[in-house]
């Protein structure tokens, strides 16, 4: 298992209509352990998303680079003469899973087919292909919704599906970007727990965008909050809810924990104290 | 009070002999009203997205009462016959073109070489459109090189460059098929473009991120999500299509649909014009309702 390291990065996006550039991270350095689950936490367009494209490739830092292992992954696409058809050589890859807020998986493909999607552009065969994708779907706990089109689940299992699907071609890490910012607050503490689980079976690295202060504390066995104007991680806690969580089964417990109200008290100072600093800037 | 105490006394009033009579009358009346009723309202439904429910019905009964209309003035001669022929005129002169033929050609001759110019334009420009649509959305180049092409001759009539189709292909069957095919051309690109267009970043973005290479990628996701808009755009085409037609067979035809409506305007055979335009009509509508059946089957999850 390797770690994941982001050294020195920033990030600036163009200004719209040539008005002035955007530094939506600045001068990040950080990295994620093998096994970590970390989540990140702030406000809206604070570069969460941005932190998290980048580690999945989608984006190429302004400055600095970053690293899985000993393999550099923030490498530019190789764009000859605007023949955008050639393979790239770095930047997103099957190592690295990512679950999207909404809208990512393929209307045209049921169940088991968007789950085992990776794997058949890998060239995996069929019979492989339904073995890995079925593990990971009883796995979510959709086992007996295979033949399903995806657009008639409910928006739970569709993240469930989402979920699957990024761990069927086994990557080294997760990135999940809000993935249960759109749900019900039941199907949401549900999906929650069922992720811990997923992480504790997995051993996998977990990166997790959130709003909910309580849903990072409970998930987090390492929470970073970000500040605006220039994107920054500003607090970095250690946190250890999620594993009394695998201990004792009991949320709602771990949620009343005197610890627990201490610091979402705690966190939710620091990122008011960040929106109150914002209201001044406009 | 007073107002209940009378429906109970409606609802008690025992049914007489005579007043069963009239109830008939309202009940046709309600059956006829019946098919503009929305039917049952299903959960949702009425708070819902405005315009759902059944209109076959509706669209039935417009039909028939044109036809009525139709009818009616022809028969009291409300119009002369030379500018509107009567239905039964119009019906027997399909029958009377169908065996015996008008123009030196019958009505199956007709039908035959219209629909040859429009299915061949139409699969011409399913060969060409779509993949240059396609490529017009990925790749910079083939859009900067047709963007100006297409925009420039898409609003033009086609009629306003058929003297220079004529000019440069004769007067033959290809500038009749090249006129057709310019006008099914244009849409179906622009659709096929706006499909590879309307495809979701995180979609291509998951797709990355499972390995695939940006051949899989424009093969796996954005041709699939650009498959109902190709659809929707070859459904437009081919009505363009048949709307081009009579201008094709404008110069020079020996058969055709359109040259039908011409010649026998020409000659004020007005039963014969009609004729041809819902012959026309009924082709296109039923191509059309083809194409809708193969948008259920090819792409249910349209909209999705
Ligand atoms: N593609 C882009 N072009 C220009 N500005 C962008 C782009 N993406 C993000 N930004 C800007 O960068 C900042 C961080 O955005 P984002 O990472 O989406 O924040 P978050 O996910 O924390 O809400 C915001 O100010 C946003 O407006
Ligand atoms: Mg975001």
């Amino acid at each position: 298992m390797s770690r994941l390291q982001i050294h020195d990065v920033s990030v600036q996006f163009p200004g719209m209509n040539g008005g002035e550039s955007v530094t939506a991270l600045s001068e990040i350095n950080f990295q994620i352990e093998p096994g970590e689950f970390v989540v990140a936490l702030g406000a809206s367009g604070c570069g969460k998303t941005t932190l998290l494209n980048l580690m999945a490739g989608f984006i190429q830092p302004s400055n600095g680079y970053l690293t899985l292992g000993d393999s550099d992954i923030s490498g530019l696409p190789r764009v000859a003469c605007g023949l955008d058809l050639q393979d790239q050589i770095t930047g997103p890859g099957k190592d690295r899973g990512v679950v999207f807020q909404k809208h990512a998986l393929l209307p045209w493909l049921n169940v088991l087919e968007n789950a085992a999607f990776g794997l058949k552009l890998q060239g995996v065969g069929k019979k492989e292909r339904i073995e890995r994708a079925s593990y990971f779907l009883k796995l979510v706990g959709l086992e007996d919704f295979h033949k399903h089109p995806v657009y008639q689940l409910s928006g739970g299992m569709q993240q469930r599906v989402g979920i699957a699907r990024g761990l069927t071609n086994d990557p080294q890490m997760l990135l999940l970007d809000e993935p249960l910012g759109a749900l019900d607050a039941l199907t949401r503490e549900v999906l929650q727990e069922l992720l811990l689980d997923v992480w504790r079976k997995t051993q996998k690295m977990m990166f997790f965008i959130t709003h909910s202060v309580e849903e990072a504390l409970f998930m987090a066995s390492r929470l970073i909050i970000m500040s605006p104007r220039p994107g920054r991680i500003t607090h970095d806690f250690s946190l250890d809810f999620n594993k009394i969580f695998l201990e004792t089964r009991d949320a709602r417990q771990v949620k009343s924990m005197p610890e627990f109200i201490a610091m979402r008290e705690k966190v939710l100072g620091i990122i008011h104290g960040d929106e109150v600093l914002n209201g001044g800037a406009h | 009070m007073k107002n209940q105490e009378s429906i109970h006394a409606l609802d008690l009033a025992p049914v007489s002999k005579a007043e069963s009579a009239p109830k008939t009358k309202s009940n046709l009346m309600q059956t006829f009203l019946s098919i503009f009723a929305a039917g049952p309202v299903k959960p949702g439904e009425s708070y819902g997205a405005p315009g759902q429910g059944k209109s076959l019905a509706i669209s039935l009964f417009t039909t028939a009462f044109l036809i009525l209309i139709w009818h009616i003035a022809t028969y009291l001669q409300w119009v002369k016959p030379l500018f509107l022929p009567s239905p039964v005129a119009v019906v027997q002169r399909f029958w009377e073109v169908a065996t015996e033929g008008f123009a030196n050609a019958t009505l199956l001759e007709h039908t035959g070489w219209s629909m040859m110019r429009v299915f061949s334009a139409f699969f011409l420009a399913f060969l060409t459109a779509v993949p240059i649509g396609i490529l017009m959305g990925v790749n910079r180049i083939v859009r900067g090189l047709f963007d100006p092409i297409i925009e420039f001759y898409r609003p033009l009539p086609p009629l306003a460059y058929l003297p220079l189709v004529i000019i440069w292909l004769g007067i033959g069957e290809v500038s009749k098929v090249v006129l057709i095919y310019l006008a099914i051309f244009a849409p179906m690109a622009l659709s096929a473009r706006a499909g590879v267009k309307s495809v979701a970043i995180e979609q291509i973005h998951a797709a990355y991120s499972m390995g695939a290479t940006r051949w899989q990628v424009i093969r796996h996701i954005i041709l699939i999500n650009a498959l109902p808009e190709i659809l929707t755009g070859m459904r437009i085409g081919i009505g363009f299509g048949w709307t081009t037609l009579v201008a094709a067979e404008m110069v020079a035809a020996q058969a055709g649909l359109g040259f039908m409506v011409l010649n026998a305007a020409e000659f004020l055979v007005t039963d014969v014009v009609i004729m041809g335009i819902i012959v026309i009509g009924i082709i296109a509508y039923l191509f059309d309702l083809f194409m809708r059946y193969l948008e259920r089957k090819l792409v249910p999850w349209k909209g999705k």
